[in-house]
């Protein structure tokens, strides 16, 4: 990898906070040191306007360049709903390839998403200036395995939330050894936490709620995010969220949600963690109706189930990188959609307890936890002896024995567990065998199913 | 560690059988920038059913790995399929390092998937063509009949068992 990206910074290398925020300089750095105590951040932000029925929304959103992104962070906050905005990413930063995001930017070859390792921190500083403040937290979304230098960056800015994770940025999405990983998000989070003494509350969400976006059964998505919240917290980052994205049946994620909500209230060592529910992750139905009815249900599951916030998809998701207003009116529908909705009952402990996701999800985080004192070698091993195994996934670290179906009631199930230690707890289904168009009637199950459903609504109206 | 990346009937997609001394072996692969996964998955399975052997790279694979195991596969046809929007870019330079090296020079060389960032309201098949590529497969109704055309036109694939499929659905999942 270091041919690849001979720009990585190595993983061992010291931290260095309070050099990086006095070299951003007074207009970027993080405010006055500690002598206010903490200010609070992105976590107490969602916390305070999300939950009961009430929901932060949020889009994916990125743009290389800096008026664009400003122009997009700006129209989400004016967006008629409870916003909070996104900086996404290009894949080159993602990747730590900054020679290939740096000439896109000088050749005025377009890039997926905002450069922010590349642009000069006075270009973020003036782009964020006046529109990121404490009723508009910004978070930086990125999807990196090696994340040390995006998130020096971060500390340089003052910019105190992101997300990922050592597990579901490294798996899904690349070929980074998992103990490279595991290591430099471990040192990442310790970097983070060091924002504090700069008085600002880092705040990190796990992506581990998504996993591939799709065919991951939900309680190993469950499971994921929680182990990822708790090795954020084990390397001091005290204010965390856990992610869950919409899968094929809304029974069922409602189950997974209340699992995943006992578990964090169970096993997290702080009182500042919350859920985002990420609208689905998988191929998106094509049809404006489609998309939007889909968004919807997205919605109706974190209100039920007592999500803080949401993170939309657009109609345009299924064919390009969706524009501002694109996005703005996905905020707008999915906060319109739950106007109103009554705060959800609180769920009996013993009655989630006794689901089948959270008793799946338990196990798979109990097993792991046993595993190891230390969370990072703890996850190592589970994928090496399969305790963790992510269905499909081609990542050399991951065992691959696992896979996963639809059932008839549009239900996510283990068609084989594997070495999961869950095999007492999943009734074994007939093995079939996996065709491309088997796969791709999976995968395209929920936008086949969306897209009917407008087309058929969409004929029945003219004639009443 | 590329090892594993193999068609390793253990672990992972089952192949469909057959001798593998017999089937033409296809490279699946992405671009360095593109970390999807499902398009891989996807193509390993239809390949295997058109009767190919596969070596499936995984996302995200760098130039030199792909010259270095292409080079070791010898392969009848090297698949590149992308997602995110840089294939364009991506592909430009890494059919050109195909072209470059002798022992790959002449290999058939194909691109498909969502090629640019503006929904491929632009083609770039006649630059992608001009630099190297033996077909490029824009997302579109009748890509995956043209695919599946190119493929079975390599020699020892079972084109004429296939049923005419009706999708063309780009599999990605973002970030």
């Amino acid at each position: 990898m270091t041919t690849q990206h001979p720009t990585d910074p190595s993983p061992g290398a010291a931290p260095s906070v309070a050099g990086a925020v006095r070299a951003a300089g007074a207009r970027t750095a993080p405010g006055r040191p500690a002598l206010s105590g903490i200010r609070p951040g992105f976590g107490a932000f969602v916390r305070e306007h999300g939950g009961h029925g009430r929901l932060v929304v949020q889009p994916r959103m990125g743009f290389a360049d800096a008026g664009a992104m400003r122009d997009g962070l700006a129209a989400t906050r004016a967006a008629r709903a409870r916003t909070v905005g996104t900086v996404t990413l290009d894949s080159h930063t993602r990747v730590g390839w900054l020679e290939a995001a740096a000439s896109a930017l000088r050749d005025g070859v377009p890039l997926n998403g905002y450069p922010i390792v590349t642009h000069p921190a006075a270009v973020t500083g003036r782009m964020l200036s006046g529109i990121r403040d404490e009723h508009f937290p910004v978070q930086v979304r990125h999807g990196s395995a090696r994340p040390l230098r995006i998130f020096r960056t971060l500390a340089e800015l003052g910019l105190d939330a992101s997300e990922g994770g050592p597990v579901s940025y490294c798996l899904p999405y690349g070929r980074t050894p998992l103990a490279d990983a595991v290591a430099e998000w471990a040192a990442a989070c310790e970097l983070y936490a060091g924002l504090r003494e700069f008085g600002l509350e880092p705040h990190l969400e796990s992506f581990g709620g998504c996993m591939l976006g799709q065919l991951c059964p939900p309680s190993q998505l469950v499971a994921i995010s929680v182990l990822e919240a708790l090795f954020f917290a084990r390397h001091g980052v005290r204010s965390v969220s856990v992610s869950y994205a919409q899968q094929t049946s809304a029974a069922q994620d409602r189950e997974a949600v209340a699992a995943l909500r006992l578990l964090c209230s169970e096993l997290l060592p702080t009182d500042d963690w919350h859920v985002v529910v990420y609208a689905y992750m998988g191929v998106y139905p094509r049809t404006p109706h489609g998309a939007r009815a889909l968004l919807g249900q997205a919605a109706d599951l974190a209100v039920r189930t007592g999500a803080e916030r949401l993170i939309v998809k657009t109609t345009a998701e299924s064919l390009r990188i969706p524009t501002i207003e694109e996005n703005v009116e996905a905020l707008e529908y999915a906060a319109g959609a739950v106007a109103g909705a009554p705060p959800p009952p609180v769920p009996f402990a013993a009655s989630v307890a006794a689901t089948d996701t959270y008793r799946e999800a338990a196990a798979l985080v109990d097993a792991v936890l046993d595993l190891h004192p230390d969370l990072s070698r703890a996850l190592l091993l589970a994928f090496r002896k399969g305790y963790l195994d992510i269905p499909y996934c081609l990542h050399p670290d991951n065992r691959g024995s696992t896979r996963s179906y639809i059932d008839a009631d549009g239900w996510l199930r283990w068609e084989d567990t594997g070495a999961l230690p869950i095999g007492h707890l999943v009734e074994p289904s007939r093995s079939r065998a996996v065709t491309c168009a088997g796969l791709l009637a999976d995968l395209t199950h929920v936008s086949t199913r969306a897209d009917e459903a407008a087309l058929a609504a969409s004929r029945e109206l003219p004639s009443g | 560690m590329t090892d594993a990346l193999d068609n390793d009937p253990g672990t992972r997609p089952a192949p469909t059988g057959g001798d593998d001394r017999r089937r033409p072996t296809v490279v699946v692969t992405t671009v360095a920038s593109d970390s999807h996964t499902w398009n891989l998955v996807f193509l390993q399975l239809l390949l295997e059913e058109l009767g190919c052997h596969v070596v499936n790279l995984g996302p995200c694979v760098p130039d030199e790995l792909l010259l270095e195991r292409c080079r070791e596969a010898r392969p009848a046809a090297v698949v590149v399929s992308t997602v995110n929007g840089h294939g364009h870019q991506d592909g430009l330079r890494v059919v050109r390092r195909l072209r470059a090296d002798d022992l790959l020079a002449a290999t058939p060389v194909v691109i498909g998937g969502k090629l640019g960032v503006d929904g491929d309201s632009t083609s770039h098949a006649a630059e992608l063509m001009a630099a190297g590529f033996d077909a490029v497969f824009e997302d579109g109704a009748e890509t995956l009949t043209a695919f599946r055309r190119f493929v079975g036109a390599l020699e020892g694939t079972s084109q004429g068992a296939l049923e005419p499929h009706h999708t063309e659905h780009t599999i990605g999942v973002p970030v």
